[in-house]
């Protein structure tokens, strides 16, 4: 079910994309005019700067703007991505909200019927300057991210601005932004607008005002939207920036007047990605003939050496020499047949491979609490590679699998103690693994099909390791595959950063990575089984020995320290059955599961593993719902009749209550596709 | 447990407690608590031919609590324990049903009984008899009584005079236990004991009166004797002298009950000692029998392959192993056929006291 949706979005977006790029070639005009030739004056006519709306409006699936649903998610996803970027380049720990407001003219319509929205994202970060913030908002391609190469969610400087521009396109409303840079700084008021033709902000609006927050962000913008729950979501983009960021707080106000809370449950930054210079082997010939024009230096031995990564003086003479170029030429004058012999020797030359601590990926502990914390499972685990090389370009790939239901959901008896006969149960078991993509943290929800990660996961033989599989599908089972790709240059199939591309790579380290999950969770599964099967034998016992301590009891006349007896035979019973390694395997004890590092199992006794990131999550979770807590008594006293419903999203803390109060309120059978359990305050 | 006065334990009773200090004492020491079970099967028996008896050896197994196969068996083996010391306590005699139901119940938290079936419960209070070395009547535990005696003797049974020539022509039933104590012999002018294998064979010769004109006691087990019956006729063998013939059917298994009267049983080698009558005679069915008196083949049975294989068995046993033996069992074998008691009816319906008997005793034409 879940792929059937996941490539239906896919297909929508095709058809969309399509459709926009075929409109333009529509002319049926030519039955009137028969063959003609065009002059040079007629074509010079013609030619002349295309305007940035046109451009625009061209090429706005490439921008990730093709439908109102995903114009929507997009919007959403270029306001947050920047919010992220800015406090972690800033090292300040990400507190962001995000608000959706339907926008009606008059009569109030329901979220998903309603055609306009408002968008409001705000952050804690380090602000913007006041001369900068018409430019970054009514701009194309202007930002601070495109001349370096540095790991980061946003590239090309065309994100917000394309926001922008999208809803001044579709609803006329300028961009409306407040900036502060500090507590002693006064904030800013902006509204702008992009005049179409030039590629200039026009500022509507400018003013200081009085602003709550002591440093910060917040964009606002009003557009044309669809606001539909479900795959490729808002919803579903949030939830998953939530658990490959768990060092973020995020508020979400959804149009439907929730408020999910995802809090944060990791609170360190992640390490500060390193600026590095391109290598060699990851520029294409057009980025060297652009490089070359852009050079500081005046030679080109000395744009080899200053200009890259990994050349040195002496190899940058050699690259000459190879190339036939004087290592005194200058570096604009090199064009033609001579640039391109310097860029084939460039290929040709052996040079180290890139540095590559200029990556900051998520790490393995993050991981797993992003994924405890928000999907409900009873083994998680997490790996990160070590940096590999595509191209030129380093990068890092981490995986992670959360696996199974929780132990109150397992009421059904457990997966397959009964043998199968030919053709049964395959309906029951049809649930599939859902995959989650990532790239430099951030969500990838369409193109699933075309990626990378998803094609690695297919290609993975999940039997080993205790999972079913069909050709060609992906494993069966109770479980969700995390990918992450972290790189200063994520290949990407195309513009609209959808899906990673195929490297040959990128492949194998996704496999390797995928491979040690399954490796851990075959290890897992079996343990399990063979645990239970100890438990067993062990209750047998167990039913016994109450029997039999009565008997001896009486035969003693009654005179028998019963306690100590009993005590003492399930010692043995406990010992005789696997005893500690059991327990462990089946949670009883707080120790972690041996020999799988980086894992939690969650049972009905509790959590094991890394545990103290774990109770750590949930005791941040009683905190945030503590914090809560004042509004629900407000609300209480008021005695409103609850119109503004405030939902929790903490699907794992309902889990601890109900897990220690048994009931679930509201909620039943909670699967893994369903990783968020709200929970009503009354 | 009604009456716990304080009285002395009886010696049974303190082999019974040692069984929970078995436990207690692994316990103690992270032990696995095992009981030492002497072995009832053939492995565990032998033939000593100067006595003629079947014989246990020492052979012991381990029924061991923390064992997934033996932990239901030894749980069972201390409430029937424990169920045997409330009779012991309360001075009761009670019957292997009543033991099998005082200790069934549902244990605790599951949908599990204790024991399932009578055949469950039985063979542990064998068990618990060859462990701790004490009499079925000791246990104060008593089977079902089944056998009857007719003839001249009299009992003493609970203070009653039971005369078993006056008894018609169903005579006494004989009690499960029959020790001294229980039942006492008081007067015997018999000549010698019948032991039948069949109910309706006994009943066909106490109809004919058939031991009034042969002055003998007519006994039988339904079957397999019972305890009770081979202890009855061994006790009479051993205490008025009276020789001891046994008439069973033509098979491997009437071959076997006269074993088992003669020699003792491989599952109860232990009482072979007090229950065996190794002077006991075979009188018939013989295989040679259906030549020397004219039994049409039509009246035979064919052997079946149970037959066939339980016959071979017993060629192997030891005490089968006499020429005379091995050629009768040979000989039933090559024929293919078994003969049952009943078949004797074809010639006349009083052929089996008017006839066959009397001319087998005469001869005194029997297997030793
Ligand atoms: N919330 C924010 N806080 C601070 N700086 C921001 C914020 N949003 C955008 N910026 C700055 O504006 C630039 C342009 O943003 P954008 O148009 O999204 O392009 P990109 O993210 O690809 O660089 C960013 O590079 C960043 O320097
Ligand atoms: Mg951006």
């Amino acid at each position: 079910m879940a792929t059937k949706k996941a490539s239906a979005a896919e297909t929508e977006s095709k058809s969309s994309a399509s459709r926009s790029t075929s409109e333009p070639v529509a002319t049926k005009k030519p039955a009137a005019k028969p063959a003609e030739r065009v002059t040079a004056v007629e074509m010079g006519a013609r030619q002349r700067e295309i305007s940035v709306s046109e451009f625009f409006t061209k090429n706005r699936h490439l921008l990730g703007f093709d439908n109102p649903r995903k114009a929507l998610l997009t919007c959403v996803k270029e306001a947050v991505d920047n919010a992220l970027d800015a406090c972690e380049e800033a090292g300040i720990l990400p507190d962001v909200t995000v608000r959706l407001e339907v926008v009606s003219n008059g009569q109030p319509v329901a979220a998903s019927q309603a055609n306009r929205f408002r968008v409001t994202v705000t952050d804690n970060g380090p602000g913007i300057v006041r001369q900068q913030i018409p430019r970054i908002f009514a701009k194309l391609l202007y930002g601070s991210k495109f001349h370096r190469l540095r790991m980061s969610r946003g590239q090309q400087g065309i994100g917000i601005s394309a926001a922008g521009m999208y809803g001044q396109l579709t609803t006329g409303k300028p961009v409306k932004i407040i900036s502060r840079i500090g507590p002693k700084a006064a904030a800013h008021f902006f509204e702008v607008q992009i005049d179409t033709k030039k590629n200039e902000p026009l500022v509507h609006e400018n003013k200081q005002i009085d602003w709550e927050q002591p440093r910060g962000t917040q964009v606002a913008l009003e557009v044309e939207g669809k606001y539909q729950k479900g795959r490729a979501s808002v919803d579903e983009w949030l939830e998953q920036t939530s658990i490959a960021n768990p060092h973020v707080k995020l508020i979400y106000h959804t149009p439907e007047g929730e408020t999910k809370e995802y809090a944060r449950t990791y609170h360190e930054l992640p390490p500060q990605p390193r600026e590095i210079k391109p290598h060699p082997y990851g520029i294409e010939f057009g980025m060297l003939l652009k490089m070359l024009q852009d050079t500081k230096s005046h030679t080109v031995a000395g744009f080899l050496e200053s200009d890259f990564c990994r050349v040195s003086t002496q190899i940058a003479e050699e690259i000459c020499k190879a190339a036939k170029v004087s290592p005194e030429a200058k570096p604009r004058e090199l064009k033609g047949p001579m640039a391109e012999t310097l860029y084939k020797t460039l290929q040709e030359t052996k040079l180290m491979a890139p540095p590559t601590n200029c990556i900051s990926p998520i790490g393995e502990k993050a991981i797993l609490s992003g994924l405890y914390k928000q999907i409900k499972g009873e083994f998680y685990t997490a790996v990160s590679r070590p940096p590999a090389v595509y191209r030129g370009n380093p990068f890092i790939i981490e995986a992670g699998l959360a696996y199974g239901n929780r132990p109150q959901d397992q009421n059904k008896p457990q997966q397959p103690t009964m043998p199968k006969a030919e053709g049964e149960g395959e309906e029951e078991d049809s649930e599939l693994a859902r995959v989650i993509r990532y790239a430099n943290r951030v969500p990838l929800l369409y193109q699933q099909s075309a990626c990378s990660t998803f094609k690695a996961v297919l290609s993975t033989t999940w039997k080993n390791y205790g999972l079913s599989q069909s050709r060609g599908a992906l494993p069966g089972g109770p479980m969700v595959i995390f990918v992450h790709m972290a790189s200063v240059w994520v290949p990407f199939t195309s513009e609209s950063k959808e899906a990673i591309a195929d490297y040959d790579e990128i492949q194998k380290e996704i496999t390797l990575a995928l491979r040690e999950c399954g490796r851990r969770l075959g290890l897992f599964v079996r343990r399990r089984e063979r645990a239970a099967s100890e438990f067993r034998r062990r209750n047998i016992f167990e039913l016994y020995i109450e029997e039999v301590v009565e008997a001896c009891n009486r035969l003693k006349g009654g005179k028998l320290p019963k306690e100590k007896l009993k005590a003492q035979l399930q010692k043995i019973a406990s010992t005789r059955t696997g005893g500690q390694k059991t327990d462990q395997a089946l949670g009883k004890t707080g120790a972690g599961p041996e020999g799988l590092p980086h894992s939690i199992i969650v049972t009905a006794e509790g959590i094991e593993g890394e545990t103290a990131l774990a109770t750590q999550i949930e005791a941040d979770q009683a905190t945030a719902v503590t914090t809560a807590e004042p509004h629900l008594q407000e609300e209480k006293q008021a005695n409103v009749a609850s119109a503004s419903k405030r939902k929790v999203a903490t699907p794992s803390l309902l889990e601890q209550s109900s897990r220690k109060v048994k009931t679930t309120p509201g909620g039943k059978s909670s699967k893994l596709t369903k990783t968020t359990v709200l929970r009503k305050p009354k | 447990m009604t009456t716990t006065k304080t009285k002395k334990p009886t010696v049974v009773e303190k082999k019974l407690i040692s069984l929970a200090d078995i436990v207690i004492q692994a316990a103690e020491r992270s032990k696995d608590p095992t009981l030492q079970i002497p072995i009832r099967a053939l492995s565990n028996v032998a033939f000593n031919e100067k006595k003629g008896l079947i014989e246990m050896g020492s052979k012991k197994q381990e029924r061991s609590f923390f064992n997934v196969g033996m932990a239901k068996r030894f749980m069972q083996t201390v409430l029937v324990a424990d169920a045997l010391s409330e009779l012991q306590r309360a001075d009761l005699t009670t019957s292997l049903r009543e033991i099998y139901y005082r200790t069934k119940h549902t244990i605790k938290d599951s949908h599990e009984n204790t024991f399932d079936a009578q055949d469950e419960s039985d063979p542990v209070i064998e068990d618990l008899e060859v462990s701790l070395a004490a009499l079925r009547e000791e246990l104060h535990v008593s089977a079902e009584n089944r056998g009857s005696i007719v003839g001249p003797v009299i009992f003493g049974d609970d203070g009653d005079r039971v005369d078993c020539s006056k008894l018609g022509k169903g005579g006494y039933s004989v009690p499960s236990i029959v020790e001294p104590e229980y039942l006492e012999i008081r007067r015997c002018t018999a000549d010698f004991v019948l032991l039948v294998e069949k109910g309706t064979q006994w009943n066909r010769l106490s109809e004919d009166k058939f031991w009034r004109r042969y002055n003998c006691i007519l006994l039988t087990g339904n079957g397999q004797p019972p305890r009770g019956v081979r202890r009855l006729a061994c006790r009479l063998h051993e205490e008025h002298r009276l020789p001891v013939y046994v008439l069973v059917d033509n098979d491997p298994w009437g071959y076997y009950i006269y074993s088992v009267v003669k020699q003792g049983s491989i599952n109860l080698a232990f009482e072979s000692e007090r229950m065996a009558i190794p002077k006991a005679k075979f009188v018939g069915l013989s295989s040679a029998d259906p030549e020397n008196y004219e039994l049409p083949r039509n009246v035979g049975i064919k052997l079946n392959d149970k037959d066939i294989a339980r016959a071979k068995e017993l060629l192997n046993y030891q005490w089968f192993k006499k020429p005379t033996w091995q050629a009768e069992i040979k000989r039933m074998l090559a024929s293919g056929l078994k003969y049952e008691l009943d078949a004797l009816a074809n010639k006349d319906f009083q052929f089996l006291t008017k006839k066959y008997l009397p001319k087998k005793l005469q001869e005194r034409d029997w297997l030793d």
